[in-house]
């Protein structure tokens, strides 16, 4: 039995002991927080533009009058869909979403979902092209996307809190990253798959890298790169309750609102009106993508 | 043929794998392309190849499938980087280009038509045959007049607006062709560019670009694996076999006296009265000058024996002279009869005298 006791790990996992657990979890956060404290102002202030930008868009739909923005916006899904049905839809969605009082939340997180979108193709077409350049980019870069998608988004909430509080920022840095993996992954894909003999033709007639990149490369994966704008509006939205919780307004306040106070129609209400953007967006996108490509399926004449 | 050479390729190796340098002398000292790869997983593309290709000319390139063309013509504007060897081309080696100045032969000096065509799907035809010269620079206006030139003179005025997928097959290919034709590069590279169409589409296709060679008079790599368009393409012809060259010369040389097996199982079949010419089988007096009988047609120097067959058929005589179309005098005497022989009976090769073989040429 004495041989046993002394065996212990054998039974039990062996573990760090509680206190140098909790010695080094508060290291770090000490750490983190003295960081945070000696640079949270400047990395606030670098945000700075981004956020009056926000803020300024954010204004403009909601201060210019409703019928405006409406037919600007039916205007844009009729632009890239060329489809009545679609564009009706769009109409009838937004219709409602003015009728039942939830206008004005709306404008705000549609606000914010255009602006996620637009930075995270910026910063994540660049990097998904770096990767297909390079089957070690690839290789690093892989991990980090798996991370970015898998890592609840809660966990990564608590160091950006900290760094720069709750507001708009903070809200929007959680969507970014949650939603950019797939434009990245999407462009890197679509750009690998690219046929090899049109590139072949490129290399033959002399074609520099970036000549490639624009007239064939870029063309070619442009249905690929499409889809992953659309997963990444997709994702973005399906961040707006979270980035809610950090204080981004829109939809997704109401909504937390209603899980504490178990208001079920406003909750649903709510929900529904965040389906509409998300279907609007999805099917405006997917039958622009569509359109964009329609010369390769022109029949033999 | 007048003889300037526009390529000269010498020593030229390729084996494919992570090391393939290293392989390099064992494949000089006689290793097979199966003991390569069994001993060392490396594949031998090319090996100890060297032609002279004439400037102005047709050069094909002929062998089955696997036997290392598509490799070798890549060598040519280096899609393809060597193990071992040189590439002159203008006394330049290409081998040893920059990325710079590689960049730049390849935006003037050579351009290619490719087997599947390799067009941009996402243009119209024109943007597709400005491609060349809208990497280069050249202004759109200039870029747009020259593609409007060269489609126009392909056949396909009226489609430039059309995108690729809108096109038969012939039709894209002819797309292919105008686009390498655009950037007025001297040398032309073919790869396989008619085998992906159909029998008579590709007969038009072999006319358009023997009419256009007429007037351009380029230098033309032309890879093939059929003999008929080989012969009738090809002012000379070098056939590759499991990355070596087991024979080159005319279409005559290789129809009258093949190099080995290989080669005969090629020609069997092959419709002899369309390769050999009339000087080959025309007779000249041991002295003194050539005098056509009367009511002999006269037939020129380069004619296929068919047609100087056809042309005495019709005018109903069994006996023709050959004109030399440069001096216009006779200078040798056919008949019917020695036609006919050459057409239908195989010439054993050590049934000619080196001379004859050598007049093949
Ligand atoms: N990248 C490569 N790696 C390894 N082996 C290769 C590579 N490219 C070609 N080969 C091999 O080299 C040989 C010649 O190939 P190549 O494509 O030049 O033949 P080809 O004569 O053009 O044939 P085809 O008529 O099928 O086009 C083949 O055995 C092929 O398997
Ligand atoms: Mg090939």
């Amino acid at each position: 039995m004495d041989w046993f006791d002394n065996v212990k790990w054998l039974t039990d996992f062996p573990q760090i002991g509680r206190s140098s657990l909790r010695l080094m979890s508060r290291t770090i956060d000490q750490h983190y927080r003295a960081f945070s404290r000696a640079y949270g102002d400047d990395i606030e202030a670098f945000f700075r533009p981004l956020l009056d930008f926000l803020l300024w868009f954010e204004k403009l739909l909601i201060n210019t009058p409703w019928w405006i923005v409406l037919a600007v916006i039916v205007a844009i899904v009729w632009i890239a869909s060329r489809s009545a049905k679609i564009t009706a839809g769009t109409l009838i969605a937004l219709v409602l979403i003015g009728v039942f009082g939830m206008w004005e939340d709306t404008m705000r997180t549609l606000s914010i979902i255009v602006v996620c979108t637009a930075l995270s193709i910026i910063l994540g077409m660049p990097i998904g092209i770096l990767m297909s350049r390079s089957n070690k980019v690839q290789a690093a870069i892989n991990p980090i996307l798996d991370v970015m998608q898998t890592m609840p988004s809660f966990v990564y909430l608590i160091p950006i809190v900290m760094l720069l509080g709750i507001g708009l920022i903070p809200g929007l840095i959680v969507v970014v990253i949650y939603a950019m993996p797939p434009i990245i992954r999407l462009t890197n894909l679509g750009i690998r798959l690219v046929d090899k003999e049109v590139l072949e033709a490129a290399n033959a007639f002399g074609a520099s890298s970036w000549q490639k990149l624009v007239h064939v490369q870029m063309p070619l994966a442009l249905p690929t790169i499409m889809a992953g704008i659309n997963q990444t509006i997709m994702m973005a939205l399906a961040m707006v309750v979270v980035a809610s919780l950090i204080g981004v307004r829109g939809l997704g306040q109401p909504v937390l609102q209603a899980i504490t106070n178990q208001y079920f129609t406003q909750g649903l209400l709510n929900g529904l009106a965040i389906v509409a953007i998300a279907i609007v967006f999805d099917r405006a996108s997917q039958s622009y993508g569509k359109r964009l490509q329609r010369h390769r399926e022109a029949a033999h004449g | 043929m007048a003889d300037e050479i526009a390529i000269s390729i010498r020593d030229l190796y390729k084996i494919f794998g992570p090391n393939d340098k290293a392989h390099v002398d064992a494949v000089r000292r006689g290793m097979t392309k199966t003991e390569l790869l069994a001993e060392t997983q490396h594949v031998l593309g090319l090996k100890d190849i060297n032609i002279d290709m004439p400037k102005g000319a047709i050069q094909v390139v002929m062998g089955l499938s696997g036997s290392g063309k598509s490799t070798l013509i890549r060598h040519i504007n280096r899609l393809i980087e060597p193990t071992a060897g040189e590439i002159v081309i203008g006394e330049e080696d290409v081998l040893a280009m920059s990325d710079k100045r590689l960049r730049d032969f390849r935006r003037h000096t050579v351009s290619m038509v490719f087997q599947r065509f390799a067009l941009l799907p996402h243009k119209t035809v024109i943007d597709n045959v400005s491609y060349g010269l809208n990497i280069t620079g050249v202004p759109k206006p200039k870029q747009r007049e020259t593609a409007a030139y060269w489609i126009d003179r392909v056949g396909l005025a009226g489609y430039e607006d059309n995108y690729p997928a809108q096109l038969s097959g012939g039709m894209q290919q002819r797309v292919g062709l105008a686009r390498a034709l655009a950037t007025d590069a001297e040398i032309l590279l073919m790869d396989e560019a008619f085998s992906a169409l159909d029998p008579l589409i590709r007969m038009d296709m072999q006319q358009v670009l023997l009419d256009l060679q007429k007037e351009l008079k380029k230098t033309i790599v032309f890879i093939t694996h059929d003999l008929d368009e080989a012969l009738r393409l090809g002012d000379r012809i070098a056939v590759l076999r499991d990355g070596e060259i087991v024979q080159q010369g005319t279409g005559q040389q290789i129809v009258l006296t093949p190099a080995d097996d290989y080669i005969s199982s090629f020609v069997k079949e092959v419709n002899r009265g369309r390769v050999i010419r009339v000087e080959t089988v025309m007779t000249t007096p041991d002295e003194g000058p050539v005098v056509p009988e009367p009511g002999s047609v006269p037939v020129r120097r380069g004619t296929v024996i068919e047609e100087a067959a056809k042309k005495m058929s019709d005018k109903e005589v069994t006996r023709a002279h050959v004109i030399d179309p440069d001096t216009r005098q006779p200078i040798g005497l056919l008949t019917m009869r020695a036609i006919m022989a050459a057409m239908v009976m195989p010439l054993p090769a050590d049934a000619l005298t080196d001379e004859q073989i050598e007049a093949l040429a």
